[in-house]
């Protein structure tokens, strides 16, 4: 114990020492939320609109002006052609095509029903599910106004738009977006400073030094974990208000709880950068590796696509994926305010993480020294 | 060899000693002893297998073959025990850069257990002896190659092990601290502790109570200075030394 101690003081002392290394623990992911905050978002803001009139009527000029009122869409053109639409839609000049039939207003009177369609720019799929959807609000709203059924048919260009379950208008996607920006931002800071460190000291010699000394290999590795782990708690500290008072994400859940989840997933993280330290033999490789893994991980984790979305094989990958639980964690106590109850398994298996990366990690490193 | 030497018995004791890797034998079957309290002279061109036979000794790698004893405790089951009762000094420097003398000191006294006032009075003494008073609260980083070279063969001694491996430790320093180094070995040496140090200066070879010369992993030959000297007819250790080695295959080739 006593032991323990005087590393933990050498390897805070090592830390803040290094005014670059501060820096990059502490202001560069507060800078990197701010920014990755305001800029990652799935909202379209506005789209712009070829109209395809055929029916000049009354009706289909008042579907137009409400298109335009919603200021979600900005007609840039219109004719009654459909070819120059698509000629503009393959230009990039526009991003949504608006065709109505003509007899749309005669089949209204008559029927209370009609059929308009919708032809999206769907290269970007989650933006045309976006679009389509504010479209169809309007549409949907109008067909009300008039007390009639108004389908909208929808066809992407020049891919087929699938229909998104995940799609809800009313979510904020930046309280959906930002705690998950937050734990990114701390599993690659965490990870990252823990699998460079054992390897460093590897490059410089100091670890033989520390090998050959009765130091156990225990107390050697949370050493190397009580730092970090500490680091980043605060870094999440710092997230957190930057998350309250600049984007105003509901806290509807225990901060305690989410400290406590964050606690286990650490763990979890941390272990793993320091058994990659202890397999690599210089910092390059710490790095690299660290990146891959971090990269699947996030990419996996449904920061930005949905893991129900993924197929099979994803899905049963993403459960052995430790960002991704504790993205639901963070999501479903902030935003839903979940129980511990709620999240008692996802917490559960970040725990067995947690062990086994740090057992794997402890191994390794006996290994290393024999 | 001093009168502990001879009450005591042996400090280190290998035989058959021997590390491969992959085809490649390092060390190759050494046999040889350290008596206690003796400075023992390890020598051998670069490439020898020196390194390799001194962190079989200290417990960094494992022996392929071969036993061997340091201060009484079995490399294969003991490393434990080996670890409490020695000090190592590799050939890199290896106290941290970026940490000041004093909490070098103080993270190694630490580490070894040593009480707290035990460690204030021993950083204090070592900083007198070396005269690094003024600097106990520089970086270690910014000190000369030689009072860094001194500094960490004192922290090597801080728990004052029985038995004291130093590789290589004047490797790149001037004439004039090489002499002080070696002040400090015999200082260390006169305290009872063990001294087992590597070098390639043929000349600090004649300060050793006994030294083996290594060729391609092998001892080629081991003996006081004027043993070996009278044995191969040679004016020096620089002379035997060159004899053995232009038979060696690998070494200064490589």
């Amino acid at each position: 114990m006593q032991t323990l101690r005087y590393l933990l003081r050498k390897e805070f002392l090592q830390v803040f020492r290094d005014r670059m290394m501060v820096t990059q623990l502490l202001l560069m992911p507060i800078i990197q939320l701010l920014l990755l905050g305001n800029a990652a978002t799935f909202e379209v803001k506005t789209s712009r609109m070829y109209v395809v009139d055929r029916d000049h009527s009354e009706t289909s000029r008042g579907l137009i002006d409400r298109m335009q009122a919603s200021r979600r869409f900005n007609v840039v053109g219109a004719s009654p052609s459909m070819d120059v639409a698509n000629d503009w839609m393959l230009r990039r000049k526009t991003d949504v095509i608006l065709s109505i039939p003509a007899d749309l207003e005669r089949d209204i009177v008559r029927t209370r029903n009609g059929a308009i369609q919708l032809v999206l720019n769907a290269e970007d799929g989650a933006a045309a599910g976006v679009t389509q959807s504010y479209a169809a609000q309007i549409i949907g709203a109008y067909a009300n106004e008039l007390g009639a059924e108004l389908m909208p048919k929808v066809s992407g260009h020049p891919i087929e738009v699938r229909a998104r379950g995940w799609y809800n208008p009313d979510l904020d996607y930046r309280d959906y977006m930002v705690p998950g920006i937050l734990v990114q931002l701390v599993t690659v800071v965490g990870t990252l400073m823990a699998a460079m460190n054992i390897v460093r000291e590897k490059e410089l010699g100091t670890l033989d030094q520390l090998s050959v000394t009765p130091l156990s290999q225990s107390t050697f590795m949370a050493a190397k974990l009580i730092p970090f782990w500490v680091i980043a708690l605060v870094e999440l500290t710092l997230g957190l208000l930057v998350a309250r008072f600049v984007f105003h994400v509901p806290m509807l859940g225990s901060i305690a709880l989410v400290f406590g989840a964050a606690a286990v997933y650490l763990i979890a993280a941390l272990g793993i950068g320091l058994f990659i330290s202890t397999l690599v033999d210089t910092q390059q490789q710490a790095m690299f590796v660290t990146f891959f893994i971090i990269m699947v991980y996030l990419l996996m984790s449904g920061l930005f696509t949905p893991v129900r979305s993924m197929p099979d094989w994803a899905q049963w990958m993403a459960q052995f994926n430790p960002v991704k639980h504790f993205i639901e964690i963070m999501r479903a106590v902030l935003l839903k305010g979940a129980t511990p109850r709620d999240v008692a398994r996802p917490i559960g298996i970040l725990a067995v993480f947690g062990v086994v990366a740090l057992t794997l990690a402890i191994r390794e490193y006996g290994r290393r020294i024999g | 060899m001093t009168a502990a030497a001879q009450i005591n018995g042996f400090a280190i004791d290998a035989q058959n000693l021997t590390r491969r890797f992959g085809s490649f034998i390092a060390v190759d079957h050494i046999t040889f002893d350290v008596k206690t309290g003796e400075v023992f002279g390890f020598l051998g061109a670069n490439g020898a297998g020196k390194t390799t036979a001194i962190k079989m000794l200290v417990g960094l790698l494992a022996p392929s073959e071969g036993v061997a004893h340091v201060a009484g405790f079995d490399v294969h089951s003991q490393r434990e025990q080996i670890r409490r009762n020695i000090g190592y000094m590799s050939q890199r420097f290896s106290l941290y850069a970026d940490l000041t003398v004093r909490e070098n000191i103080r993270l190694y006294g630490g580490i070894y257990g040593l009480p707290p006032a035990h460690i204030e009075e021993r950083t204090k003494l070592m900083l007198d002896t070396l005269g690094l008073a003024t600097n106990a609260d520089d970086l270690v980083g910014k000190l000369p190659l030689g009072w860094k070279q001194k500094l960490a063969f004192s922290v090597a001694l801080l728990h004052e092990p029985k038995i004291v491996f130093l590789d290589e430790p004047t490797g790149g320093v001037d004439p004039i601290t090489r002499r002080q180094f070696w002040e400090l070995i015999y200082a260390a040496a006169a305290r009872g502790t063990t001294v087992f140090v590597t070098t390639h200066y043929m000349d600090e070879a004649e300060y050793c109570d006994r030294i083996s010369i290594m060729v391609d992993g092998k001892i080629a030959a081991l003996g006081t200075p004027t043993e070996l000297k009278e044995r191969f007819g040679a004016d020096s250790v620089d002379d035997v030394f060159v004899r053995l080695a232009r038979g060696a295959k690998k070494g200064e080739a490589a």
